[in-house]
Order: structure tokens, then sequence, then C-alpha cells
């Protein structure tokens, strides 16, 4: 752990310019569950306060490490697992149905579409 | 190599699984994969800390440590399994106080371990300081506000932008305390006082928040959730730990572009959002005339609707935070397929902040199986509500306001709606007249154009679908 400040700085910036490439084209749709699964991913704070307590002394620090570790995977579990029912909506396409009536030149075209992305649904 | 090697490379992969993971969250095909992935790289790099020696020889802080985990997953699964879809914005919220602070709490403790080790030593290094205040700085922020929020969204307090006389005054006074405070901690390392950074800070979230509108609340968490990211960096930083340093900053640099993305779908700046409360006492009214209650509207009954809309060619429905909170999507579901099949052309409105969250109806509305190409985005959708019959707004308010068109006074001016009242017919399902969340009359609930069906929006769905079913 003796790494220098520069270094941990440089770190800092880079992860900040590709924080800010990864997510430049989101669909609005996608806003609430990219929000939830980052805020999951910034649970990994748990990592944090495993070697915190790994280093506490004395009542004070084991408490509030205790607490620390326990808020934090409250963070990270329940953010990724809240994600996930989130996007468990979007994962299967709906049953295909009749089309309607109204509408027969839709038809074609919706076929071929529903057939193209087997690897979208499991 | 050694084992710290070995734990840093592990770390390493964990930061890509982080980096993919965001990056497939916002691609609709791959979004699950990549939170499934972001898990997968978080389980990897705990399991591997637990390796560390000083983790691993903890021996009863080591049991404390797994109590703790054990404890946390036990609330947290039920937890968000359980949670209403309509209510996932306010778990969101509290996922990501608690995250704000366990990052104060380590930046905290990691001071203590600190300034016993170098009580020999003198004080520590002025950036060592710097790097923990910011730790319990943002973190507290994060962990009030988010509490706030949820408080805001659970309508415990009311949505509504809360000011009171002097409120820049004590912002001002709050912000140069803690200014002071922290300077003052730097340069004594006195743990007392960076309690009292903590406690202001803590003050500082709950200030900030409240003249924070309840339609902008969303935002708001997207906002704090970027803060915590920055927490934990910070937090990485007291302790070395290029994983907290790079994970809290990709979400700290892409929750704020986040934010900023979804300040813009409702067509506000982000200042806009934050501080247009301040200084200026906002009124409930949308228009000029000053009591609401007094004016008439048109009350109609489920079988006439059921009939102008069996006969209509377009029938556009707009849902909103009332159709889920009635859980009435699968009924409105049902009223559509009823009159496709009767040949009536059928599409959903969402507009972009519907529900409570950006892309939220979305999620409430693929629950019910409504199939995604009848769903339109409201720049889709817009052009066509001219040439459509009836426009079913179901539980929606706020985002159908002309208010936000055509009066620049009002708290939702500049943000866009889905143009319900270019329909030729305007149809609302609401429980009262109480105005939508953003606490605001509309005006669009007096136009001549609009029938009003009072009730809980299942009920009324449900009569609907009887009486298109006999029309």
């Amino acid at each position: 752990m003796s790494v220098g400040i520069i270094e941990l700085l440089t770190i800092f910036v880079l992860a900040a310019f590709v924080g800010i490439e990864v997510v430049s084209k989101v669909p609005s749709i996608l806003h609430t569950p990219l929000m939830s699964g980052s805020n999951a991913i910034h649970g990994i704070v748990l990592v944090g306060t495993m070697t915190i307590m790994g280093e506490a002394h004395g009542t004070v620090q084991v408490t509030l490490g205790f607490f620390a570790v326990l808020l934090a995977t409250l963070n990270v579990v329940g953010g990724f697992v809240v994600t996930d029912r989130m996007l468990e909506m979007f994962k299967a396409k709906p049953a295909p149905r009749p089309s309607p009536p109204a509408d027969p030149a839709g038809a074609a075209p919706a076929a071929p579409d529903g057939d193209g992305t087997p690897g979208a649904a499991s | 190599m050694t084992l710290f090697t070995w734990i840093d490379l592990v770390y390493l992969l964990a930061v890509i699984g982080f980096i993919l993971a965001l990056k497939g969250l916002g691609s609709p095909k791959f979004a699950r994969q990549g939170n499934l992935l972001g898990a997968a790289a978080a389980a990897l790099a705990i399991a591997m800390t637990f390796a560390i020696p000083s983790v691993r020889h903890a021996g009863g802080r080591l049991l404390l440590m797994v109590v703790a985990m054990v404890l946390g997953a036990a609330i947290a699964v039920p937890a968000a399994r359980k949670v209403k879809m309509t209510a996932m914005p306010q778990m969101v919220a509290i996922f990501n106080g608690v995250g704000g602070a366990a990052a104060a709490l380590v930046s905290l403790d990691a001071f203590l371990i600190l300034t016993r080790y170098d009580a020999s030593a003198g004080k520590p290094a002025v950036y060592r300081i710097v790097e923990v205040i910011l730790g319990v700085l943002i973190g507290c922020v994060s962990l009030s506000g988010s509490a706030i929020a949820f408080i805001k969204l659970q309508e415990l307090i009311t949505g509504r932008p809360i000011t009171y006389p002097g409120q820049q005054v004590i912002n001002a006074i709050v912000g140069l305390a803690i200014v002071g405070l922290a300077l003052a901690a730097i340069l004594t390392a006195n743990v007392v006082l960076l309690v009292a950074v903590a406690v202001l800070a803590l003050v500082l979230g709950v200030i900030f928040v409240l003249p924070i509108g309840g339609a902008d609340v969303p935002v708001l968490i997207s906002l704090l959730n970027s803060f915590t990211g920055l927490a934990v960096a910070a937090s990485g930083f007291s302790l070395g730990n290029n994983l907290l340093i790079v994970a809290g900053t990709l979400v700290g640099a892409s929750g704020i572009l986040l934010t900023r993305m979804m300040s813009k779908a409702m067509g506000r700046s982000l200042a806009n959002v934050l501080f247009s409360a301040f200084g200026s006492v906002v009124t409930a009214t949308g228009g000029a005339d000053g009591s609401a209650d007094a004016r008439p509207v048109k009350v109609g009954t489920p079988e006439d609707v059921g009939v102008l809309m069996a006969y209509a060619r377009k029938v556009v429905i707009i849902p909103g935070y009332g159709l889920a909170v009635a859980q009435a999507q699968h009924t409105a579901r049902e009223l559509a397929d009823l009159l496709m099949e009767r040949g009536v052309e059928v599409f959903y409105a969402i507009h972009p902040v519907a529900g409570r969250m950006p892309g939220h109806m979305n999620v409430l509305l693929a629950e019910a199986n409504v199939p995604y190409d009848e769903l339109k985005e409201m720049d889709e959708a817009n052009p066509e509500m001219p040439t459509a019959d009836v426009a079913l707004v179901v539980g929606a308010n706020d985002t159908v306001n002309p208010a936000a068109n055509n009066t620049p006074g009002s708290p939702i001016y500049g943000m866009p709606i889905v143009h319900a009242d270019q329909a030729k017919a305007i149809v609302f399902l609401k429980r009262s007249m109480r105005p939508g969340f953003a606490g605001i009359d509309n005006e669009l609930l007096y136009d001549p154009k609009t029938t009003m069906l009072f009730g809980d929006a299942k009920d009324t769905l449900t009569k609907l679908v009887a009486a298109v079913k006999s029309a």
C-alpha cells in the first residue's frame, strides 16, 4: 500500500475519462437501470470496509467498521439484485400476437424480425 | 509474485468487469448481462479481499465482518426482491444512501487508524487528511440527501419544493462553517473537528434536497449516486486501494453525465433542477385565476368514453404514475388489445420521465407484457398526436400539462410534454382533481375537449373494457 499520491491521482483522472466515455450514448429507457447498476458498483466500497475492519483496534474503530461492512453489503447486494429485477422486465420478447387486421402490411416484416433476434431472448 | 500482486491483479480484473458492466448497462441488448458481470466482478473482488493477511488473521473482527455481511445480505436480498416496481426509485435512494454512509465510515475509521499509527511521527501529511475529509463530507451529504429523497418519493412529506425565509443565508452559513471546520481539521488533525464536519455535512444534505421539487427527485438521486461514487473514490485514496478509486470514479463521472442526460430528457438544465426553487416562492397555480376548485370540468361516464374509443380510428394511451400505483398495466393492455381487435390503431405514448424516473414506465409496461412496438417515445408520439381521435391519459398529469409550454412562471416550464392537448378528444382517468407530483394545476383538465373519469384507474379501465365490448 505504498503507492504514491501522484499515481493514485493519475488513476483517478483516467478513470474519470473512462467513466464519461462508457455512458456517452444511453437510450432514456435505460437511464434508471444504469443509475441503479452504477449504484451497485460503488457498493464495492465493501472491499474498503473489509480492509479497514482488518486494521481496526478498539471498540470505536471496530464498531464503526462493523456498521461500514453492514451498510456496504446492503449497497452492493441490494443494488445488483434490484437492478436485475428491473432488467428482467426487458429480457424476453413478448409472445407473438395476431397483428391487428387493420395493418396487414406490418405483419410481413414483423415475422422475420422475430426470428432474426433469437440471441436477445434466452 | 507476492500475494499483494495477485490481489491487485484480481482487483484489476474486477475493474475491467465494472467498465464492461457500465458499457453493457447502456445498451438494451446487453444490459442484463452487464449487470450480472458487474455482480460477478464485485463477488470476485470481495472473495479476494479475504486473502489479505490483515483480514484473514483478524480473528474476532473477521467473524464480526462475516456476521455483518450475512446480516446485510439477509436484509438486502428480500428487500430488493419484494419491493414493488413502483417503489423502485425509493429503493435505489436507500441503497445509495447506505453506500455513502459506508464510504464516510471508512474514511473516518481510516483517519482514526492513521492518527494512531502516526501519533509518534507527528501529524499526518495534509493530503491524507484532505482525502479523509472529502470522503466523510461527500459520503454524509449523499446519506442525508438520499434519506430526504426517499422521504419525498414515499410521500411522507410533500413533493413540492420546500422553501423558507432565509434559506440562502442558512445554506451559506452551513457551507462556510464546513469550509472553516475542514480547514481547521486539516491544520490540527483533530478528530472532533472531523466529526463536526460530518454532522454539518449531514445538515447540508438535508437543506440541499428540501427545495428540490418531487418531479426532479430522480435527477437528484442520480446526482447523489454520483456523489457516493466520489466518496468511495476518496476512501480509496485513504486506503491506497486502486479498485475503490477506479470503481468510485467510474460511477462518479458516469453519474454526472447520466444526471445531465436525465435533466436534458426533461428539457431542464441541471442548475435549473437543483436551484430553481431558491429565492423564488413558487406559486402552485398554473393559470392566472386563483381558485381552481370552483371551475367546471366535464365529467363523463365509462359508457360514453367506451363508445368514443370503440369508434375512433386512433387512440393514444398516455400512462403515468397513477396507472402504476393502481396496478392497472394489465387492464390497460386488455383495453388496448380489445380496441385493436376492432381495428382501432392504438399505441402508448411514453414520456421520458413518466412514472417516477426516466424509463420507469417502460419497465412497468414491460412487466404487463405490452409489446415494444406499441410503445412510442414522446418524440416519436408527438407528431401523431394531432391525428389522434382520443388521448386517454391514465394517471398522468404533469407530463401532459401545457403549462410546461405556455406558462413561463411554472415550475415545470420548459419540460417537454406529450401533446395530449392536440388530440381531438382527451380523456383523463384520475382519482381526483388533485394536482400531480410537481404540485401544480393543469389547465388541460378544464379544456372543453376534455372528459374526466374519476376513480381508481384499474376500476375505470375495467369499466371501459366492458363498455367497449358492448359498444
